[in-house]
């Protein structure tokens, strides 16, 4: 890791650099910010740092591969249903369950993308769309899933004999996933493979050129993609320990991409800051009742009319 | 299956299929002429349901709630619906045209959002009654029941295609609609005016897809807000399985899917709640299989 920073450009160490210390500061923050929040805060937070964890993913498909996905809270729920299944039903440990998730994701997104992924980019999209309603329809209608009131009873993980119970436990466990999705992000952001990714998005024959497997190289970020929003799926099983089918709509996959939007496509804080704010979009909108989608569809448009690189954006494009 | 049950699907199917086609053509259309998936298409169909089921409420004070009144609401559905059409182009995809092509998808699914959220505002999610007397006279067909108005929902559709194809392939704009879905740069050269002409198909296509709108409410009986979603799907299923960007494609399509999808909910293992998983199914075995679709010809990742 050490030598891939150090054969950086000097321009994009200098950028790491000048960003390290309000990271650190925005990690101290929310280090120290459950011995001053009330739990309502708690709770939202906790669901912004599972945002962050979403958002960070699907910004790996849409951001650097530049792929539009529409159901990526299928993922999400495959990770939730697996973890439900397995601890509830089966009796597994909710630890070896994250693994069994991980796979399961790989598997539905090598269904989903092997097919599609080779046809032109608009077709990923909604095919994309159409799985996510599928799962949905698979997990109301089957006996293992619970049907439509879904599956309650989902263990909650123990870590060295500590069981994880209130908000502040869950808090840091989403906390430590964020940190982990973005490290992920940072050393795959700067792997041969991350810089595959960029270049098949800007420009994908160019790509094919050099000899980059467009196809293989646009799997690989679905999958990843996949696999991240399946281990946000299994802790947010963990906390909740009842999920059913509604939690997992279209809806939610919108709001997902609507956080990778409204930050700044392909930027790691732009795309932070985008899922905080989706997060609060649901508090602050509270009273709005039925104008609420509409309130968020008018901001994705006008974000991608007005705004098409987002609030924070990449100054590198 | 019976022989009774066989009919009764056929009919079941040929009337779904041909909503599906009437959606799937204009799907087909704006695809065609600026290879963009117009997320929207679905969420337009619904609002001609609505606007639709509107006029078709005023009218019916003075005509009744029979035949000229939904001819009334359909006309006039898909003129408004079709200017609709015009003015999502206008605001929402032209200043885009030269964008990356993931703006311009999101672009498009904002549109979508746009108007599925603007609606469930306007009507806060309730499910209106269609309420039309149309009545139940029809044909017996050995236990099958066919009514009229099936037969004549179907035939309108078929009629409305069929005006669809002759003006694309017969009249002087509807060359000039081929020729900049062959190449836009090319056809601005030769003096045709390609804002217009994207223009005119976003008219027609969404004039279509209102009149299948009108036409399904009145059908069922019922409209709602969130009835162009999985409608969307669907038509997107049937346009690929014709062959994307041909109208004879879509209309085989929508058919061939309203069918497998009556015929594949009857069989024993599948039943009438999977039906959507396999209406997918399909989409992705196509996909997989012959991507062109069954008329298409091969598709090339613009560049």
């Amino acid at each position: 890791m050490s030598e891939e920073a150090t054969s950086l450009p000097a321009g994009q160490r200098q950028t790491l650099r000048r960003s390290l210390l309000p990271g650190l500061a925005a990690l101290a923050c929310a280090l120290v910010l459950p011995q001053f929040a009330n739990a309502y805060v708690l709770e939202v937070a906790t669901t912004a740092l599972l945002y962050v964890v979403l958002c960070l993913g699907l910004n790996i498909v849409v951001g650097y591969a530049g792929l539009l996905d529409l159901g990526y809270a299928a993922f999400f729920a495959v990770g939730a249903y697996t973890t439900g299944i397995l601890t509830a039903e089966f009796g597994f440990n909710f630890w070896l369950s994250i693994p069994v998730s991980m796979v399961a994701a790989c598997v539905a997104g090598i269904i989903i993308g092997a097919p599609t992924l080779r046809l032109r980019s608009d077709y990923l999209a909604i095919v994309t769309l159409g799985f996510g309603e599928i799962v949905r329809i698979i997990a109301r209608n089957l006996d293992i899933t619970g049907g439509a009131s879904g599956l309650v009873g989902i263990e909650r993980p123990e870590v060295f004999g500590f069981k994880l119970m209130q908000v502040q436990h869950f808090y840091y466990a989403f906390l430590v996933l964020a940190l982990l999705t973005i490290f992920v992000c940072l050393s795959v952001e700067r792997s041969r493979m991350g810089r595959a990714w960029f270049y098949v998005r800007y420009d994908e024959d160019a790509a094919a050129g050099i000899g980059i497997n467009r196809v293989s190289a646009k799997l690989q970020a679905y999958m990843m993609g996949a696999v991240i929003a399946s281990v946000a799926g299994c802790l947010y099983a963990a906390k909740m320990t009842a999920i059913s089918p509604e939690s997992f709509t279209f809806n939610q996959s919108l709001l997902i991409l609507l956080g990778v939007v409204l930050g700044g496509m392909g930027r790691i804080p732009g795309v932070v800051l985008g899922a905080i704010l989706v997060a609060l979009l649901p508090e602050v909108l509270r009273g709005a009742g039925t104008y609420r989608p509409l309130v968020t569809a008018v901001a994705l448009l006008a974000i991608m009319l007005f705004r098409p690189n987002g609030l924070w954006p990449d100054k590198r494009v | 299956m019976t022989l009774d049950l066989v009919i009764q699907q056929l009919v079941n199917g040929l009337i779904v299929g041909s909503f599906y086609a009437l959606i799937a053509l204009g799907y087909s259309m704006v695809f065609g002429v600026i290879k963009l998936l117009n997320f929207a298409h679905g969420d337009i169909y619904m609002s001609g349901a609505f606007v639709g089921l509107i006029v078709f409420s005023f009218v019916g004070i003075w005509v009744g709630n029979g035949w000229l009144g939904v001819v009334c609401a359909l006309l006039v559905s898909m003129l408004a619906v079709g200017l609709l059409g015009v003015v999502i182009e206008r605001f929402a995809y032209r200043p885009m045209r030269s964008a990356p092509r993931l703006s311009i998808l999101i672009t498009a699914l904002g549109a979508s959002m746009v108007l599925n959220g603007a609606a469930l505002a306007l009507t806060g999610g309730r499910h209106f009654a269609f309420n039309t007397d149309l009545g139940f006279a029809g044909v017996d067909i050995s236990a099958v029941h066919i009514t009229y108005t099936q037969m004549v929902l179907v035939a309108a559709s078929i009629l409305l295609m069929a005006g669809m194809q002759a003006f694309v392939s017969r009249t002087m704009y509807g060359k000039a609609m081929r020729a900049v879905s062959i190449d836009m740069g090319a056809s601005r050269l030769m003096g045709i005016d390609v804002d217009r002409v994207i223009a005119l198909t976003f008219f027609m296509g969404s004039a279509l897809a209102a009149g299948g709108g009108v036409m399904a409410g009145a059908y069922y009986g019922s409209v709602h807000f969130f009835m162009g979603f999985i409608m969307g799907l669907k038509a997107f299923t049937a346009a690929v399985i014709g062959g994307i960007g041909s109208v004879p494609g879509a209309m085989l399509g929508g058919l061939l899917l309203g069918l497998l999808e009556a015929y594949g909910s009857s069989l024993p293992f599948v039943g009438s709640e999977w039906r959507d998983v396999f209406v997918f199914g399909a989409l992705i075995l196509f996909l997989v299989f012959k991507p062109t679709g069954i008329l298409g010809r091969s598709i090339v990742e613009r560049v």
